[in-house]
């Protein structure tokens, strides 16, 4: 892990599914064993490139996400390394049986990619913004479960996904985001991130994905009233980076968890139980409150649902009170 | 093609596949037995394979799509040489290698793992396309229902295979009239199937599914036919061969010790009669 963080809370001008396009690009040029399926959605993030440049290796499964997933399992019994993308809503929803016994229960790694997380969807409105994705992938056994925040973490992201066995989920913005990461920032799947800390942290935010930035906000708003908190961007939700989490447990007394998702099945919950079994910690969850999604800006979505560094901050007061 | 040779061995096959149901005293009987012919076809004429290596590179795959056939493919196996058949008696007992349905991370011989139905079409699909890329020339068998047809995803996979001029794949339709609840007919009535197929892109033929030159002949023509992928529609028998659950075409059987015993005396003496024809 090589992380260089930025601090700044800019916009990055690049999208942020080139973190994701122009790497898997290099890669297939690189591993002939790659393989590429999408379901008519590959304009939306930029990998037609893949189709032009490796016609044998990179396919429109159409609007057909049972089949190209399946398809994708399929093509990994033969031994390729096989990413498969779609809509984050559709990349779970439409094929989480194709998925969980065409691949995972067969043994076969697929690295499905869903574009558009949680409120990102904005536009396309509630039938497409997947709030409960990462909980469905969360519930395949050995599965692995990615909230990425940015290009960079994005890019990293995509390099080591052909690392990990079995099925992987990585949910993540098609669009610009605030640029949290440097150029060149190497991530272990698998590790948290500690982007803050003091040794008088009175809690810990535990986040991920677009929430990463509004969790900094919201340290540095609470550092002006004299309140240390730790921050942690937690981008693998599964496998858990329990020791970190029980770590900032037991320093900091206090957990809030922040995340662009429904609470009843995300970060949150994840990070419950490890307290519950190892630390048992005070716990506030910022986050989508068992709702479905709707249209809109996402700015008004993040204000509407409660993702803001303001609801962070208030959720910390309310964890440091309740210790 | 030896004809004789190939009705020995399915009758093996629907013995051995009797016997492996019978070690635990109730299973899917009904769509085991009529397949049986096929599998004699495929195994004992048609497929190139290597018991001492499953996993070999340059194999035909089989991808058994309605998973709860896997009876008829362990009972195949086990008569081919990937490992003694009365292995298979130990089906669904705990820790089995031979589960209900067929698993690939289980069973040698076993491709590809199936049991939601219609999920086998979308994978034997893929790893068509993987060997396609790799430039091997060996092909995929994939075993669909007719009950299992009811399924979606099973004509995306064939909107894809013929999409992708697929000419290594060959789909089954297993056309035994019955599913779980009853006749097809009765259940949703698919029409002519082999019409839909033929409409999805697939070189359809359809044929006596328990002639074994008629399967024979048909997998020639359809690997003659290089354009794209083909289908055969096998009219079948449900429960072929099973004395109890043939009649009424029983998807899943639980008879008696001694229906059972009668089906195996039945099976046992069909086996000598077509040794000593
Ligand atoms: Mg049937």
């Amino acid at each position: 892990m090589n992380i260089h963080l930025i601090g700044k809370h800019e916009k990055d001008p690049r999208p942020c599914r080139d973190g994701l396009a122009l790497t898997l690009n290099e890669m297939m040029a690189a591993d002939p064993s790659i393989c590429y399926v999408d379901c008519d959605l590959m304009s939306c993030i930029n990998t037609k490139q893949l189709r032009k440049n490796y016609p044998d290796r990179a396919f429109e499964a159409g609007i057909a996400e049972a089949n190209g997933a399946g398809v994708s399992a399929g093509l990994a019994a033969t031994g390729k390394k096989v990413f498969f993308h779609s809509f984050g809503a559709f990349a779970s929803r439409r094929c989480d049986d194709q998925i969980d016994m065409s691949a995972a229960y067969a043994g076969l790694s697929v690295r499905v990619l869903g574009s558009d997380a949680g409120v990102s969807a904005a536009y396309n409105g509630g039938t497409h913004m997947p709030l409960e994705d990462g909980g469905m992938y969360l519930s395949i056994p050995g599965a692995t479960v990615i909230d990425a925040c940015d290009y960079d973490q994005l890019a990293s992201v995509t390099r080591h996904l052909v690392e990990v066995e079995g099925v992987s989920y990585t949910r993540f913005v098609r669009k610009g985001v605030i640029r949290v990461y440097g150029d060149g920032s190497d991530f272990t799947i698998g590790k948290g991130v500690t982007l803050r800390e003091s040794g008088s942290d009175a809690a810990t935010i535990i986040t991920s994905g677009i929430m990463v930035d509004e969790s900094l906000r919201a340290a540095e708003a609470l550092a002006q009233e004299g309140i240390a908190v730790r921050v942690i961007d937690m981008f693998t939700w599964k496998p858990l980076d329990e020791e970190l989490v029980c770590r900032a447990a037991r320093e900091t007394g206090a957990i809030v968890t922040a995340e662009n998702h429904n609470v009843t099945c995300g970060l949150g919950s994840v990070v419950a139980r490890c307290l519950a079994r190892n630390c048992p910690t005070v716990q506030e969850f910022v986050g989508v409150q068992d709702l479905f999604g709707q249209v809109g800006p996402q700015d008004f979505l993040m204000d509407e649902y409660g993702l803001r560094a303001a609801n962070i901050i208030s959720a910390a007061k309310k964890a440091i009170s309740r210790k | 093609m030896n004809e004789k040779k190939c009705k020995v061995l399915a009758a093996q096959i629907r013995l051995e596949t009797l016997r492996v149901i019978h070690a635990l005293g109730f299973g899917h009987v009904g769509g085991s037995m009529d397949l049986a012919d096929l599998m004699a076809v495929l195994y004992g004429e048609v497929m190139r394979f290597d018991p001492k290596n499953p996993r070999w590179e340059d194999r035909d795959w089989l991808v058994m799509s309605k998973g709860h056939a896997g009876p008829v493919a362990y009972a195949t196996f086990g008569l081919t040489g990937y490992y003694p058949v009365e292995e298979a008696y130990t089906l669904n007992k705990p820790h089995t290698r031979f589960p209900s349905h067929t698993d690939r991370k289980l069973t040698p011989g076993v491709d590809l793992t199936t049991g939601s139905l219609g999920q086998g079409v979308s994978t034997a699909v893929g790893a068509a396309l993987g060997n396609r890329i790799d430039g091997r020339d060996n092909r995929v068998f994939c075993i669909v229902g007719d009950g299992e047809a009811d399924e979606g995803q099973v004509w995306e996979g064939f909107h894809f295979a013929s999409a992708h001029k697929l000419s290594n794949i060959l789909f089954f339709l297993d056309k035994n009239g019955y599913q779980l609840d009853g006749s097809t007919d009765d259940i949703l009535p698919h029409g002519d199937l082999a019409k839909k197929a033929e409409a999805f892109g697939l070189y359809t033929q359809e044929i006596d599914g328990h002639d074994v030159m008629a399967i024979y002949d048909a997998i020639q023509k359809a690997f003659a036919h290089t354009d794209g992928p083909s289908c055969i529609v096998l009219d079948t028998i449900k429960a072929k061969g099973a004395t109890f659950a043939e009649p009424k075409r029983e998807h899943s059987s639980q008879p008696s010790e001694e229906l059972w015993q009668e089906a195996l005396a039945a099976s046992e003496k069909a086996l000598q009669d077509i040794m000593n024809s």
